[in-house]
């Protein structure tokens, strides 16, 4: 993993940096601002869902350096607290996305306490073997309904006054839910703790001798990255009014891994990336059948050989090297 | 030239006004989206042969003749909810289909079903299982065509029992489906005269069934029933085969097994199973010529009663349309109602109230591979279960929609 993307940076390259971000974020929100009047929303709301999961993802992988095979139990299960709050406590949709995240996240602090003493491929052991717990649960549960999932979750209005029955307003509050929860990664990867976090990714045995307690710094991310999983699921939960097993499923969390990979695992704007071309790719290659997990592979095959960095990795390291850093 | 162009618009104007007083046909075009797996588990049983079966209505139907334009569109669902709501909602916001047709996986099914009912368009299930389409989740604007949980519990259960099968030992997969069937069916074996000797719950999914037939086998029972589904039941009749468990005078019986799954396991290891299937392939003349004609557009592959179901809901559904000139959901499934079916495959029927829909079903036992005849001969039709009793009765289901609630 010890790639020159890692490298650390001068300081005088974080302020050209960050003016990339800047640039690079006012672009995005203005495409998320304009597209549903050119695609179809609802594809979007998706796209924007698995998009905030990447990055809370990417949160643990590409900043703290754990690779977690576990995260759809974060993501499924948020959403069935999400659906059940919603149709059976009658939540309005806002408490019951926020009732799902906390959901998340309590799970998050739970499955991190027993899986961050592990590192490397039994870190990712621990937490796949959790995940399946989950899952048996899920299909076992009544609140879950098993194999139908919890289906007619009415959306409601959020806050009281925006009627999320209409799809452009329902577009909307996912795209300041998902902002938000953009924000916050943004804000947690340039923070002190993120900068601890990423010392901990690059060598722990040091951090550890610098006088870093690197196991709450680990579990931290680790439940921060599980709420931020959860809120995603959550309102999806809402904008397809159901919960379901998908969700929870084991190839959920290899997606969020492709999905990650493919946009760039470390950087800020991979996952989105990533994000939306899986699931562009899942939406209009699907009559392809049997061939659309078979292309899936290549793909992922063809990123993990050509350009390891992902998609905007690769943009970075070349944007980086025209500036002659 | 002005002159010209305003005349052209009047006409246009004109005739789009008279189209729209005489016909209502959203677009002018009857969209019919039929929505499946195409690609997974039950690919074989629906999936491309389920949209060449509703093109095979369309056609037969003779739409053209009869000043109708219809569209077939198709779509894989990949067995995930998500996926399956967002096709259905694109459907109706922005493609134009008027009736979404199919939908294998229960999951999936109910989901369409709510989304159908928001947007006041008419889905008709052929694929999908739950008998809570027209129990506590029916609605107004759906069908359920072929069969459903509570058909084939009932079916085995009951004819079973009736032909001799009176003791009973339950394979039930771990979860809510299995629970319900084998709640349903131990229920049906109990009230016709039959004994439960026992049951063993397996983990959902499972692959190793030795122990539980094991179990199953020295309980004597001489109907093991299989509450499970998909490649549960088939792992578990394999297993059961080499255990040699129907060949020591035990019979299984499956609850949810289709032509394509005994198919797939070959009349060696599938010989002897007895299940329900509310449509064979082989039952008269019509039934037959069809399924040739299907089965060379097919490939070969013989149609399921997913399949069939699908023909005859698109025929019913357009006979509805042409009847009312107009392809708005909530009135054309009240048609549907109100009419009586008939069609080449199911013969006569009707649709209930609730939204089921009425025909006999069929307990079948497979072949051994000595009697079957030729490709795809692989039913013994034991019992054949009349219409009035096939079905849940509809005061059972708790539908909100019937009378009284």
């Amino acid at each position: 993993m010890a790639d020159d993307a890692y490298k650390p940076r001068a300081s005088r390259d974080d302020a050209a940096e960050a003016r990339y971000d800047r640039r690079a974020f006012v672009v995005m929100m203005a495409l998320f601002l304009v597209a549903p009047a050119f695609v179809y929303p609802v594809f979007v709301m998706k796209a924007l869902c698995f998009a905030l999961f990447a990055c809370a993802f990417n949160l643990l992988l590409g900043f703290g350096g754990l690779l977690s095979f576990g995260h759809a139990m974060f993501l499924g299960m948020a959403g069935y607290v999400c659906a059940h709050a919603a149709k059976v406590w009658g939540l309005p949709p806002e408490f019951a996305i926020l009732t799902g995240a906390a959901a998340a996240t309590a799970l998050g602090f739970l499955a991190g306490l027993l899986a961050i003493r592990r590192q490397g491929i039994y870190f990712a052991m621990i937490t796949l073997a959790l995940a399946q717990m989950v899952f048996f649960f899920s299909v076992q549960a009544p609140f879950t309904h098993g194999e139908d999932g919890i289906q007619a979750v009415p959306r409601g209005m959020f806050l009281g006054f925006l009627d999320l029955k209409n799809q452009l307003v329902m577009y909307y509050v996912v795209l300041a839910i998902f902002t938000a929860g953009f924000l916050l990664v943004y804000r947690i990867v340039h923070s002190p703790f993120g900068q601890v976090l990423k010392a901990i990714r690059e060598n722990e045995p040091r951090a550890i001798s610098l006088g870093y307690r690197t196991e709450q710094y680990k579990l931290a991310a680790f439940v921060l990255s599980a709420g931020l999983a959860g809120l995603a699921g959550a309102t999806k939960a809402i904008v397809f009014q159901l919960a379901s097993l998908t969700d929870v499923h084991w190839s959920m969390s290899g997606e969020v891994v492709l999905m990650t990979l493919l946009g760039g695992m470390g950087t800020i704007f991979g996952p989105v990336v990533g994000a939306f071309a899986i699931i562009t790719m899942e939406n209009y290659l699907a009559e392809l059948g049997s061939w659309f997990t078979i292309t899936q592979g290549a793909i992922f095959v063809v990123c993990v050989l050509a350009f390891r960095r992902g998609l905007i990795g690769e943009l970075e390291a070349w944007l980086r090297r025209r500036r002659g850093t | 030239m002005t002159f010209k162009r305003k005349l052209l618009s009047a006409a246009a104007m004109l005739a789009l006004s008279a189209g729209a007083a005489h016909a209502q046909i959203s677009g002018n075009v009857v969209k019919i989206g039929v929505m499946n797996d195409q690609s997974g588990t039950y690919a074989d049983l629906a999936g491309p042969g389920s949209t060449l079966a509703a093109r095979m209505a369309v056609e037969d139907f003779g739409a053209k003749a009869k000043g109708l334009t219809v569209e077939v569109v198709s779509a894989d669902h990949q067995n995930k909810p998500d996926v399956g709501s967002q096709i259905v909602r694109k459907w109706y916001d922005s493609e134009g289909v008027d009736v979404v047709v199919d939908v294998p996986t229960s999951s999936v099914a109910l989901a369409v079903n709510q989304i159908t009912k928001d947007k006041g368009k008419a889905f008709l299930v052929s694929g999908a299982a739950t008998a809570d389409l027209t129990g506590k989740a029916c609605s107004p604007n759906t069908i359920h065509w072929t069969y459903d949980t509570w058909m084939l519990a009932n079916g085995t259960g009951n004819a079973i029992v009736k032909t001799g099968g009176d003791s009973w030992f339950f394979l039930t997969a771990d979860y809510a489906f299995g629970h319900a069937l084998e709640r349903d069916t131990e229920a049906v074996v109990v009230k016709t005269g039959g004994k439960v000797l026992g049951k063993v719950r397996h983990p959902f999914p499972s692959s190793d069934f030795s122990s539980f037939l094991l179990q199953a086998q020295a309980s004597k029972a001489k109907i093991i029933g299989l509450a499970n589904a998909g490649a549960d039941t088939t792992n578990a009749i394999k297993q059961a085969a080499e255990f040699g468990i129907v060949k020591g005078g035990q019979n299984l019986a499956g609850l949810l097994v289709f032509l394509t799954d005994v198919h797939a396991l070959g009349l060696d290891k599938a010989q002897g199973l007895i299940f329900t299937e509310a449509w064979y392939w082989d039952l008269n003349d019509s039934s037959r010529a069809w399924a040739k004609r299907f089965a060379a557009a097919n490939g070969g592959k013989y149609p399921s009663m997913v399949q069939a179901g699908v023909y005859s809901a698109v025929t019913h559904y357009l006979k509805a349309v042409s009847a009312l000139k107009s392809d708005d959901g909530t009135k054309v499934i009240a048609q549907m109602k109100k009419m009586p079916t008939d069609d080449p495959l199911f013969g006569k029927g009707s649709v209930r109230a609730d939204g089921r829909k009425i025909h006999p079903a069929y307990l079948v036992e497979v072949k051994k591979p000595s009697e079957s005849k030729g490709p795809y001969d692989y039913y013994k039709v034991r019992a054949t279960i009349p219409a009035d009793q096939a079905f849940r009765p509809m005061a059972e289901g708790n539908c909100p929609l019937v009378a009284g609630k």
